[in-house]
């Protein structure tokens, strides 16, 4: 190995950890604030791909048939479950914003789709049709099982991440898609040369990152998610609702898992079932870092993306191996760090 | 006995309808082939009950020791020219070697970091098995013999079937009797934390470490099997989905339950072949679709029926069999009291901190042979740090404490429990779910060693009849027979505090440590308690008791200790202590 393949295997490395630091730092966020281990974050990543994908082929994305079904069995089971505490005014609202508002979004894209208008539209639509999805899925898995312990969370979503994952084969097919670049063209940097992408992905990390931070920091509704993670009786007796933050995260995660699908689109071949392997690899950083902490996942992140790299290019075939052996000794490291509390306690 | 005489003969039934089901000749050979891979699925299944519903720890990567177990046989049959019944200890050999590498690290995770660990290593072994030229890569090994018996080799859907079916109707009676003994009920203890286990004895990481082992064993043996029923192996049925689909299994069937591993091994099976054959036509293209429909099954059994659907079948079936009480079994043999007056306890400069908090500072006290020593003080006072730092649930920042001029505080909780210190919570923790004849079972767990194998072939009925009628004996010395069969959980608070002094009893304690027995109690129970507490005084036996109820505590101890803030402000007779003004001020406030 040389200075080149060396520099051209960090700039690999970098633009992996970056989508590895959005996923983390969403992963962190869902965590702490329902206490779900969002597994299927990474099918967010694939069908933010996809459905530009689709879009680009002048074709409806399945996506946009999901989430109309998504909103009307959410509403539906809603009404089913909360029977005794409903009223006209709630149905109302129910079935403006989870059935009429996501069949109008599926007819108008059913409209719009072979007319081509462009990648600027294609994200935007993505965005508009998958990140509903988040506090849907919430709703219709994890908001009846609030109070279940972590491990039950935690088998609900990979239960989740099942469900999700054989829909994706259903609306994108077997195939796997590469998408067009946001800007296509490559400039030089010192000895190589440096995709316009690469650059997209760290520049939109970065302003995520910030955006995010400001988010938590300046706003109440980012304070409110905050106090939610501290302390979710707390949150309640202060009156934030706990429901609400709950479906705000999972709007979050949705987003941010879409955003890394459509920024490594044009970079890399996206099959239905490729999310899930990256979004793990998010996890990988979460979990170095505890599930606690956004600074240090992001540099986890990072970590795990050159760890990546540069596997790839020593034992190519044994990548996958290495970066998920590595996270057994984090695993034990961070199970003793946490302490002994006894936590197993339920039934 | 005729309960147990009806679910016997049900049990009879359904391993005939198992044998007869391939005799018919109007049973086609596809429910014949599809009812072998039940039983092969049924093994991991079983496996992986033990480990998640029984043992609280939950593997998504249950597939990858499959794996081991096939690719085992098929590396021995195939390069090697090995008979496959000859492979079956190097398949079994492997598997458990690298179950036990795994299980030595990861089943000491916590929480929700296991679970993350078997996610990880299933995709490792995964690219692992894929990868490796000598296991041909993802195309694996094909070519494998078929089991034979002689000259006639059991190709036939039919004839492996019976040899799948033998298997799994041993794995089901080892896996039932190894619960019904004294390792299993230490198994069964898992889920309630660790703390209440190692109280008596139980060493729980190595308690986890066999289920764990002993899990990964029978997916290697389905794993086995699997090799030369398919004739074939290569990574894909070993990797992660594989694994979220045993689960799904062991969810669905009910994860506390051994028949429930089966049952649930039935269903997905069934229905991932009827939904092979649907979907597929339904949406017009190739692919495991059914993954749909096995998610929103997992997600819809833990939202309506966290059990799983064997409790369900359980209600329509006979009441399962009491255990039965041999009262004329041998008694255990029991520990020598030490003499009367003798120091049993003592703790000397007794210091716990955490951070820069003293919830214990500088405390020392005795405790005496025959003498029930009372720890009081307000709320806040430190008494139950005490009490864990006597157990050996917490270690002391400094000073000594020693038990019978031995030093213990540098010792683990069940090093403790076995020299004779038996305890009872503050916070009650029973096994809810299992009966209050197992939980007092418990206690006696340090009292003698039948182990795994032995249990797994009923060698253990001798040394078990004997445990069972201690726990039986102190459950009548403390009036609650009456509820011997009933679960732990379905018992009134007070009943649940008098239980856990069955349990602690059943320890054969020199020294017994009463957190708050009184709180929750009836007037008569109180009564029955202080008579009790006398009793077991007279018999020699030392009690160091943490109470509220002044009354209770100045009736029944002889010594009291009285902490503030973590110091000890006086300590006397209790007729001393009640007239002691430093006493009356921490209680009362001062009275200016």
């Amino acid at each position: 190995m040389n200075a080149t393949i060396a520099l051209f295997l960090a700039q690999d490395g970098i633009i992996n950890g970056a989508i590895y630091a959005l996923l983390g730092v969403a992963l962190v966020l869902v965590f702490a604030v329902t206490r779900v281990i969002f597994v299927p974050q990474g099918e967010f990543v694939a069908w933010g791909a996809l459905t530009v994908a689709a879009l680009e082929a002048g074709t409806v994305p399945g996506t946009a048939w999901l989430l109309a079904v998504l909103g009307l069995a959410a509403a539906l089971l809603e009404v089913v479950r909360e029977r005794h505490a409903m009223s006209v005014a709630k149905v109302a609202v129910m079935v403006v914003r989870d059935v009429a508002l996501p069949f109008a979004l599926l007819g108008l894209v059913i409209w719009a789709a072979p007319m081509r208008l462009g990648l600027a539209v294609y994200v935007l639509v993505t965005l508009v049709l998958l990140v509903p999805m988040g506090p849907l899925i919430y709703r219709l898995a994890f908001q009846p099982l609030a109070d279940a312990p972590v491990l039950v969370l935690f088998i609900a979503a990979i239960g989740v991440h099942f469900s999700l994952l054989g829909l994706g084969l259903v609306f994108f097919g077997a195939e796997g898609f590469r998408n067009t670049p946001f800007l296509d063209m490559s400039f030089p940097l010192g000895p190589m040369m440096v995709k316009a992408q690469s650059v997209w992905i760290v520049v939109v990390t970065l302003l995520l990152l910030a955006a995010l931070y400001a988010f938590f920091e300046r706003t109440l509704l980012g304070k409110a998610l905050r106090a939610t993670a501290v302390n979710r009786l707390g949150a309640r007796l202060v009156g934030i609702p706990v429901r609400a933050t709950g479906r705000m995260a999972f709007a979050l995660a949705a987003a941010i898992g879409a955003v890394s699908g459509i920024l490594i689109g044009p970079l890399t071949t996206i099959y239905y079932d490729s999310g899930f392997l990256i979004g793990l690899k998010g996890f990988v950083a979460a979990i170095i870092a505890g599930l606690a902490s956004y600074p240090l996942t992001a540099l986890a992140a990072l970590l795990v993306g050159m760890l990546e790299s540069f596997s790839a290019f020593f034992a190519s075939a044994f990548k996958e191996v290495i970066v998920f052996s590595l996270l057994i000794p984090v695993l034990v490291w961070r199970s003793f760090a946490a302490g002994h509390h006894d936590d197993e306690e339920e039934e | 006995m005729a309960a147990a005489g009806s679910s016997f003969s049900l049990r009879l039934f359904a391993v005939a309808a198992v044998a007869v089901l391939p005799l018919l000749p109007f049973v086609p050979d596809f429910w014949i082939t599809l009812g072998g891979y039940i039983g092969l699925y049924s093994l991991v299944a079983i496996g992986l009950v033990l480990l998640t519903g029984v043992g609280g720890m939950t593997s998504f990567g249950q597939a990858a020791f499959v794996g081991f177990g096939a690719y085992a046989t098929a590396a021995l049959t195939t390069k090697f020219g090995f008979s496959p019944w000859a492979t079956l200890p190097f398949a079994l050999a492997a598997t458990g070697l690298m179950a036990l590498l795994i299980g030595l690290v990861t089943v000491k995770l916590s929480g929700h970091y296991l679970p993350l660990g078997t996610i990880a290593w299933g995709i490792s072994f995964f690219y692992l098995f894929g990868n490796i030229e000598w296991l041909g890569r993802f195309d694996g090994i094909s070519g494998l013999p078929p089991f034979s018996i002689g000259p006639i080799s059991l190709i036939d859907a039919r004839a492996v079937y019976y040899l799948i079916w033998l298997v799994v109707l041993v794995a089901v009676v080892l896996s039932e009797n190894l619960l019904d003994s004294r390792v299993g009920r230490a198994m069964r203890a898992l889920r309630g934390g660790s703390v209440a286990a190692e109280a008596f004895g139980v060493d729980t990481a190595r308690a986890k470490l066999i289920v764990f082992v002993y899990a990964a064993l029978l997916a290697g043996t389905s794993g086995w099997l699997y090799a030369h029923v398919q004739r074939a192996v290569s990574p894909s049925p070993f990797g992660l989905n594989a694994g979220i689909e045993y689960l799904l299994m062991a969810v669905l069937g009910g994860s506390g339950f051994v028949l429930g591993g089966v049952l649930g091994a039935a269903i997905v099976t069934v229905l991932k072949d009827q939904l092979q054959n649907i979907l597929p036509k339904l949406i017009g293209a190739d692919g495991n679709f059914e993954t749909i429909v096995f998610g929103i099954l997992m997600v819809a059994v833990l939202q309506l029926a966290r059990q799983g659907l064997w409790p369900f079948l359980m209600r329509l079936l006979p009441p399962s069999p009491q255990k039965a009480v041999e009262l004329s079994a041998e008694p255990l043999e029991r520990r020598r009291l030490p003499e009367r007056g003798m120091a049993v306890l003592e703790a000397e400069k007794a210091r716990k901190q955490f951070g820069g908090l003293v919830a214990v500072n500088d405390v020392s006290f005795m405790v005496k042979g025959g003498e029930i020593v009372g720890l009081i003080g307000p709320n806040g006072a430190g008494k139950s740090t005490t009490f864990n730092l006597v157990t050996g649930v917490l270690p002391a920042t400094s000073g000594e404490i020693r038990y019978m001029g031995r030093r213990i505080d540098a010792l683990p909780a069940r090093k403790i429990a076995e020299l004779g210190i038996a305890r009872t919570f503050q916070h009650v923790k029973l096994m809810p779910s299992m009966t209050l004849l197992e939980n007092v079972a418990i206690g006696a767990h340090s009292r003698n060693r039948p182990g795994v194998i032995s249990a797994m072939l009923r060698l253990d009925r001798l040394p078990e009849a004997r445990l069972i009628a201690e726990a039986a004996r102190q459950i009548e010395r403390v009036g609650l027979t009456e509820h011997m069969h009933k679960p732990a959980g379905s018992l009134a608070l007070g009943q649940q505090r008098i239980a856990e002094i069955a349990r602690a009893l059943c320890l054969d304690p020199a020294l017994l440590l009463l957190d708050e027995p009184a709180a929750g109690l009836r007037f008569n129970e109180k009564q029955q308690l202080a008579e009790l507490l006398s009793q077991l005084r007279a018999d020699g036996m030392s009690v160091l008791l943490v109470e509220h109820d002044m009354d209770f505590v100045m009736k029944v101890t002889n010594h009291l200790v009285v902490l503030d803030f973590g110091t000890k402000i006086a300590e006397g007779t209790p007729a001393e202590i009640s007239v002691n003004p430093v006493v009356l001020e921490a209680y009362l406030g001062g009275v200016e």
